[in-house]
């Protein structure tokens, strides 16, 4: 058991994968010499050489581009996008190549890529540097999307990510990057596709994922002070989603409160609406809410504590949920 | 920003032909009338087989391209898009090819794929609707057909550098990578990200322009001011112009650029200067942007007439050849008809089958719904 960043784990995991992957490759926009713009790349070009830790021009439609195509060759490439709100010139090669490839072929094409993206706000930025796009991909079949919430899961599913072989669309919450946790790096502790059960309770369900999971962690412990016993899921991967847990914790708490950055708006929190009403109708004892940011683009970041979800709002939530 | 196209005014000095009437300095060997011309940089020396090789390519894929026109016409496929024009610039750059190197096609690479000797029914599923086009690209070498305009572009340059990485580059028998696009697809960001990544990281990349002068409905003028031979300059990467509908120059400017990747001397571009004979697709309606004048001036240049001279000329093919070659071409076509008819409808569960490498719960479950309704319909539709 070691304590580090989520930063530090990334990286560490990163090396895992390059000792264990000697085709895989680190590709990106400063990744190389700079490590990354958060350091998560740190080090890995002075260990394993330019020819596998490679500095891309400055064109993300070219970075997911060729990595299909060095994947065709037969290599892994994990690409970092450097902000959430510049992966979009990647789109069609993400949703339309990435995505789509393997199907076209008829399954006889894999394409090994992970795309790692910072995501989230929170961290005073400026426009383009906290959004949280991850509904557009797990809309899109051919792509598995998954964020990590703590160090311990972004050491472990970043090598999970890399060794399968499926496109995966690594998010990674900027704002917990720097928080400490320990982290067992004997053996992991799910599978990468598992939602995790992060506290039990049976008042309400609060589920999460990535930057929300630290929020509605702290919700239920000022709850559990009023007398309030809320179970937190860490939702972990958003496709595909990991029901049964889900499902399982409706039907005994009756109650769900989805919590997540981005907009609400057609986004993952309805897709878990709507699907808890259809498998747990008879349980429930309210709708399901959501917490999210507001159906407006990202605001100046002086506005950010005022779109972002936050304790008060999960746990106002939480209040009218019970008072159904 | 208003439209800057102004009409310009009858002088002597800026009146402009339509800039596929206008013929450029290109590289030529054979011209218009199927007279052999020598150019300073570029020769080719082929046998005598493979001089007639060359015809019994372009009639073949002459021919079996318009069988898929036909075949749209008949209901048999849903679109065919047609490469008529473009022969000489396919198979002259199809055979320079060496069995190592890799080929990205855009969509209407129906003579790459005959000269790489690759089944041609995956293309024609492809516009059938059996299938996406899948088939063995690695064992093929040869990828799928690539819709979205320039995607493909970036692939091969991604390819490319995979080669270089894997040392397969260097010497005489190393390995190229090719890839095919036309006109329109220099507009877009994927071919100039492409270009950039080829220069800087030297990759053994041929970008092949088919400039067959239309992307559907607009001409050269609303995607170029300076054409994409001479903007690979920018890039730091050599171009090259060449008749597009001269066999003989396709294949030396092809070969050349190949040969320059595989000994590891980096990216090339080639502008094949051609034109697309039909509309767009079976789908398009050309006489709404091109007159007869502008079809007939191409049609002087047609790429198997001049060559077919040439082979008369030169005593290399008679008429007992050419005529042999039709009935090939005949047989082939009959065979392909037939097989394109016999292609059958895939089954539903097919459409969960392939798309990931783990198939998720989600995917599986409504696999298993989609079979057990259509079991069900079957099953009442048995009933009555």
């Amino acid at each position: 058991m070691t304590t580090m960043t989520m930063v530090k784990a990334l990286n560490e995991g990163l090396r895992r994968v390059l000792e264990d992957q000697p085709r895989s490759l680190v590709m990106g926009e400063d990744v190389g010499r700079l490590g990354g713009v958060f350091r998560v790349t740190d080090g890995l070009h002075k260990d394993f050489g330019a020819d596998r830790i490679i500095d891309t021009p400055l064109a993300e439609s070219g970075i997911i581009g060729t990595a299909i195509g060095l994947a065709l060759r037969g290599y892994r490439p994990i690409c970092e996008i450097q902000f959430d709100g510049f992966v979009y010139p990647a789109f069609d090669q993400l949703v339309s190549q990435l995505a789509k490839i393997p199907n076209r072929s008829g399954g006889r094409v894999r394409l090994p890529v992970v795309v790692r993206i910072p995501f989230g706000g929170g961290i005073g930025a400026i426009e383009h540097h906290s959004e949280s796009p991850e509904a557009y991909f797990a809309h899109t079949a051919g792509l598995k999307v998954v964020t990590c919430s703590n160090p311990a899961d972004a050491y472990w599913m970043i090598q999970q990510a890399a060794a399968g072989d499926d496109p995966v669309i690594f998010f990674e919450p900027k704002r917990r990057y720097h928080a400490k946790a320990d982290v067992d790096t004997g053996a992991a502790a799910l599978d990468l596709y598992r939602a995790r059960t992060v506290r039990e309770g049976r008042t309400a369900t609060l589920i999460a994922y990535g930057p929300t999971v630290d929020v509605a962690e702290n919700a239920a412990a000022a709850a559990a002070e009023e007398g309030l016993d809320l179970e937190v899921i860490d939702l972990r991967a958003l496709s595909p989603i990991d029901w049964d847990p889900l499902f399982a914790s409706v039907r005994k708490t009756g109650r769900a409160v989805v919590v997540h950055e981005a907009p609400g708006n057609i986004g993952i929190g309805a897709e878990v609406a709507a699907r808890v009403s259809e498998e747990c109708f008879y349980s429930l004892e309210a709708p399901v809410l959501r917490v999210t940011g507001y159906d407006v683009p990202y605001p100046a970041s002086r506005l950010e504590d005022d779109y972002l979800p936050n304790l008060d709002r999960v746990l106002d939530a939480v209040d009218r949920s019970l008072e159904y | 920003m208003g439209d800057q196209q102004r009409p310009a005014r009858k002088t002597a000095k800026n009146r402009q032909k339509s800039a596929s009437t206008n013929e450029p300095e290109f590289v030529q060997l054979l011209t218009p009338e199927g007279r052999r011309v020598n150019h300073p940089d570029y020769d080719l020396k082929l046998t005598d087989d493979e001089y007639r090789g060359l015809y019994r390519d372009l009639v073949v894929t002459r021919e079996l391209d318009a069988q898929g026109t036909a075949l749209q016409r008949q209901g048999q496929l849903g679109l065919w898009p047609s490469l008529l024009g473009q022969e000489a610039a396919q198979v002259g750059s199809g055979r320079a090819l060496k069995p190592q190197d890799t080929v990205f096609p855009a969509y209407r690479e129906l003579g790459v794929q005959w000269c790489r000797d690759i089944d041609l029914i995956s293309s024609f599923a492809l516009f059938r609707g059996t299938d996406l086009g899948g088939r063995d690209v690695a064992a093929d070498r040869f990828n799928m057909y690539a819709i979205v305009i320039a995607s493909q572009t970036l692939h091969a340059a991604g390819y490319a550098m995979g080669v270089a990485k894997d040392g397969a580059v260097g010497t005489d028998d190393g390995e190229a990578v090719v890839v095919y696009h036309g006109d329109g697809a220099t507009s877009e960001g994927d071919f100039n990200e492409a270009l950039i990544w080829a220069g800087v990281f030297n990759s053994p990349l041929v970008l092949f322009c088919q400039n067959n002068q239309y992307a559907i409905s607009e001409t050269n003028a609303r995607q170029f001011r300076l054409p994409p031979h001479r903007r690979a300059e920018g890039f730091g990467v050599p171009g090259v112009l060449v008749d597009g509908n001269d066999v003989l120059a396709t294949y030396a400017v092809t070969e050349t650029a190949l040969d320059r990747a595989r000994r590891g001397e980096g990216p090339s571009l080639i502008e094949a200067y051609t034109y697309r004979m039909q509309p767009h697709t079976t789908s398009d309606d050309a006489t709404r942007y091109r007159d007869e004048a502008e079809l007939d001036f191409w049609r002087a240049k047609d790429p198997i007439v001049r060559y077919r001279k040439w082979l008369t000329a030169e005593k290399l093919a008679d008429e007992d050849y050419f005529a042999r070659v039709d009935t090939e071409a005949g047989e082939l076509v009959r065979e392909l008809r037939a097989r394109v008819m016999a292609l059958t409808d895939p089954e539903v569960a097919e459409m969960f089958d392939n798309v990931y490498a783990e198939m998720p719960p989600g995917i599986a479950a409504q696999r298993a719904e989609a079979l057990e309704f259509q079991a069900s319909l079957d099953e009442g539709s048995e009933a009555r």
